[in-house]
């Protein structure tokens, strides 16, 4: 026992070590020695890739310059507030119209404790953060399908799947059924366990009893005083739940991603941008298209345009280059780099996705269901109806996530023009929440294919390709570094593009001073 | 696309699936089994003839007079492209994806596919004659 023998610090060291406690490859705050004198770096992109990259590099003492294609910091770190405004390509224009204190981000929006690379910088550059609640018990799961279509509370489903498996195993474990897999005392410990885990009763049956009720709740609650005794509800039977397909949407909140703690930036994901940017701004060169990246024996030089007016091409060039160009623009752009990475490059397409903002007059979630943060999982083509996780019983208006999709219905929506999209999200959430159709005031929807700097969400790697292209997309090629969540295991979570570039400019780093 | 895939998600689950296989989302209900559902990563496209595939899907990236479209990188023009002569280039693409686009050989069967080539190849400024059938597509997953 180390942890006896040596103590939990120890223990902790060793249990790293055997990769039990590992979070994420951040491995705590970059250290790079002073370069060589006037070393200079160009980075490409000022997402969140390329700011990591930007910051670590200039604090080491090389010359930085940042070129981003937005007008602004951050890239798919990024909220829509009222009054901004956002074209996508075919030249849809959508002002926001929310009320002040009301956004939505339409990229990441969740920060899981294990992602210290991100909480890392987050609390760097002292933006303020506020829990984010993932799994909401009080939330649906719904089926158009099932239940006549009505939505189901999630701790319900989840209590009588899980209730009535115990149940089935218990009975199985009794009967001698698993006599070759568990030994006759385990037998007692698993039948044990399976009663507290179900909420089974004293004859291990998940009875529509008050047992049941601890993990379901209850048809009417227990109280103070008279009258307060509590009314067990009646259970979903198993049948019908395995017929619903509810099963499934009830392990979201399983998944390492997903688990408690998550954060979320205090007035938007887009903060982090914003003080990132403000923290390196005279480095960053906004409104620049790079639509050249050439390198030789002494450097890198990009050629770029003004990405709002065009104009005569311009130059940046430097020692040394950090690209974040997402692959599904970057494969468009000349490059003189080696045929392994340029053919990883060539075969990252880019993800499907959606979001749709809503403001609703009126919190009725809140109101007239009591559902605060969290969210709704259904299986129209809106997947998820997400719950603002701030200003909790405001009496004022509140904006839902009322579309966040993938692949399929999320191509069909980037195919559609914004007010359709917004206009599917209510008809598909009036059926959840029929409040919609008095409370909706307006809306934005981005569909990620039509977003001009990325065209996608995020990199899509199959593992067969990853096994193939991977390393030769992360190898520093003669001065070029690629970097971003498309250089990660982490896809589409701003962790991989922190790790990514730190992984990048640490090898970047070694070869500068080694040349 | 016969070979088996996993393919990590932004919603943080792990997605193991084989070609032609039915599955889940990764966060919704799963499909009634048996009934249309279009909400699942790969969930087949509900949209049949040329015309409908184009509206519904290609057009997002395309857009709707298959001009294409310009940002930090670009959507090639469908439109007058001398690129689709050869169909089976065309026909290659949409099922295997090239660069930025997608493939889509698991959303869109044979007949899907050959008719939305068709649409293309026959729409927009372009006017190549040979047809595409479902089985050229077949030849080519």
């Amino acid at each position: 026992m180390i942890g006896l023998a040596a103590g939990t610090t120890a223990m902790y060291h060793a249990m790293t070590e055997m990769a039990l406690a590992d979070t994420s490859t951040f491995k705590g705050p970059i250290k790079l020695s002073a370069p060589p004198a006037g070393a200079s770096v160009l980075v490409l992109g000022a997402g969140i890739a390329g700011m990591v990259a930007a910051m670590e590099l200039r604090d080491a003492g090389y010359k930085v310059t940042v070129l981003e294609y937005n007008g602004r910091p951050g890239g798919r770190n990024w909220s829509l507030y009222g009054g901004d405004t956002y074209t996508e390509l075919g030249g849809a224009t959508q002002k926001v119209q929310f009320d002040a204190g009301q956004y939505i981000n339409p990229g990441p929006w969740r920060l899981p404790y294990h992602h210290q690379g991100i909480l890392h910088y987050v609390n760097r550059l002292g933006v303020a953060l506020e829990p984010f609640t993932q799994v909401n018990y009080n939330a649906y799961v719904h089926s158009t399908d099932s239940f006549g279509g009505k939505p189901q509370r999630y701790r319900t489903v989840q209590a009588d799947f899980y209730g009535q498996v115990a149940e089935l195993m218990s009975k199985s474990t009794k009967q001698g059924a698993l006599d070759q897999d568990v030994t006759k005392q385990d037998r007692e410990i698993l039948i044990k366990a399976l009663r507290d885990w179900g909420a089974l009763d004293a004859n291990d049956k998940y009875a529509t009893g008050l047992e049941a009720g601890e993990h379901r709740g209850f048809a009417s609650d227990p109280g103070g005083g008279l009258n307060s005794m509590p009314i067990a509800g009646k259970r979903i039977e198993m049948k019908d739940l395995l017929n619903s397909g509810l099963w499934s949407a009830i392990g979201a909140g399983l998944a390492y991603d997903m688990q408690s703690t998550i954060f979320q930036p205090k007035g938007g994901m887009g903060q982090v941008g914003k003080a990132f940017g403000k923290a390196l701004e005279p480095l960053i060169q906004y409104n620049c298209k790079v639509i050249d990246i050439k390198q030789d024996g002494k450097g890198v030089t990009a050629t770029y345009i003004d990405s709002r007016t065009g104009g005569a091409p311009k130059m940046a060039s430097a020692d040394w280059c950090v690209c974040t160009i997402p692959a599904s623009v970057l494969s468009q752009i000349p490059m003189n780099v080696g045929g392994p990475m340029k053919a990883a490059i060539d075969q990252i397409p880019y993800m499907a996705a959606l979001k749709v903002g809503l403001q609703m007059k009126r919190r009725f979630w809140e109101q007239d269901e009591q559902i605060y943060g969290g969210v709704t999982y259904t299986n129209q083509p809106n997947t998820m109806i997400g719950y603002p996780q701030w200003d909790f019983f405001s009496k004022g208006k509140g904006v839902l996530l009322g579309s966040y999709c993938f692949g399929t219905p999320a191509y069909i929506a980037a195919a559609k023009p914004p007010e359709e999209r917004i206009k599917d999200a209510l008809e598909y959430g009036a059926r959840i929440h029929p409040q919609y159709k008095d409370e909706f005031e307006c809306g934005v929807a981005v569909a990620w294919h039509r977003v001009p700097w990325t065209l996608g969400c995020a990199g899509f790697w199959t593992e067969e390709a990853r096994a193939k292209h991977y390393d030769n997309l992360c190898a520093v090629d003669g001065r070029i570094v690629l970097a971003g969540e498309h250089a990660s295991r982490i896809p589409a979570w701003q962790e991989g593009a922190v790790t990514s570039a730190l992984d990048a400019i640490e090898r970047l780093h070694k070869k500068a001073m080694s040349a | 696309m016969k070979t088996k895939m996993t393919i990590r998600l932004l919603a943080g689950a792990v997605l193991a699936l084989t070609a032609t296989a039915a599955f889940a989302d990764t966060a919704g209900p799963a499909p009634k089994p048996g009934g249309p559902n279009i909400s699942g990563f790969f969930s087949p496209f509900p949209f049949q003839g040329g015309e409908a595939i184009y509206k519904g899907v290609c057009q997002g990236c395309h857009m709707a007079d298959a001009k294409g479209a310009v940002g930090a990188g670009a959507y090639p023009a469908l439109a007058k492209n001398t690129n689709l002569e050869t169909a089976a280039y065309p026909v290659s693409i949409v099922l295997k994806g090239q660069k930025a686009m997608p493939f889509f050989g698991l959303q869109l069967n044979d007949q899907q596919i050959a008719d939305v080539v068709n649409y293309v190849r026959t729409h927009f400024g372009n006017k190549y004659k040979d047809k595409v059938k479902p089985e050229d597509v077949k030849a080519l997953r």
